[in-house]
């Protein structure tokens, strides 16, 4: 299926935005993405394997996180996945 | 480098101005060039969902950023940079923008509001490969003013 790679990690897809790879379920998808490319697979998990904490995953409209069977979704060949960094900050956190 | 146009940048500015007392935030579309850094086509005003600290917090939604990213993808641009507001406070990052910035390669635009005028305009460049070698850059913000020839040829006067 296709994966939407966000502007950061596009180095370790060869500056591509959109790449293919296969996966029953979404994390098998994303455990091919990060055998296919294996630069991406620090940026993407911690080092127990586990997605990143500022790393969301959307299949196609909804976030994995809140998907009832998580990253066990069975994902099909037309669906797809976006990785995007979370944007977050603050201006006075000492306060 | 960061280059935007006036009216882009007068437009972050202004947004700023508008969610006072309120932290702004919004997303940088355009393409990185090499040797010239990143350059804004366009901006797009996101909604700060933090609206129990909103005075100093600022969070987009990733549902928004993922219908951002998608825009930019139909518009053959790239996610380039984002940008916030600092209300009474110095355009200058602080630990959680820090802490929280991820998208390396992109710029973090800051403008600081003093009681509800845009004051400063910062960039910073966040830097470096990984969470654990990060960081972020001053970067100069290069604001290209439309050639008046330009114009007037859209305008058909000339
Ligand atoms: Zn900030």
């Amino acid at each position: 299926m296709k994966i939407h790679i966000p502007t950061p990690l596009r180095s370790y897809t060869g500056g591509k935005e959109t790449v293919e790879v296969g996966g029953a379920t979404v994390a098998a998808t994303l455990d091919q993405l990060a055998t296919s490319y294996p630069e991406l697979r620090n940026h993407l998990f911690t080092a127990e394997g586990k997605l990143r904490s500022f790393v969301n995953v959307y299949l196609n409209d909804d976030d994995v996180r809140y998907l009832p069977n998580k990253e066990e979704t069975v994902a099909a060949e037309n669906d797809e996945l976006t990785i995007i960094p979370s944007i977050a900050g603050g201006c006075c956190c000492n306060l | 480098m960061i280059h935007i146009s006036e009216e882009d940048f007068q437009a972050l500015r202004a947004h700023g101005e508008e969610t006072y007392p309120h932290e702004c935030c919004g997303v940088l579309l355009g393409k990185s060039e090499a040797g010239v850094g990143n350059r804004v086509s366009l901006i797009v005003r996101a909604g700060n969902t933090r609206t129990d600290s909103a005075h100093n917090r600022y969070n987009i939604a990733p549902q928004e950023l993922v219908k951002v990213q998608r825009q930019a993808r139909g518009l053959g641009f790239d996610i380039v940079g984002f940008y916030h507001s600092h209300p009474d406070h110095p355009a200058q990052w602080s630990q959680t923008d820090f802490a929280e910035a991820h998208w390396m390669g992109c710029s973090y635009v800051i403008t600081s509001v003093d009681k509800g005028k845009a004051e400063l305009t910062n960039s910073f460049l966040l830097t470096g490969t990984s969470e654990e070698n990060k960081a972020f850059q001053n970067e100069e913000v290069v604001v290209e003013t439309p050639q008046p020839e330009l114009i007037s040829k859209e305008r058909g006067e000339a």
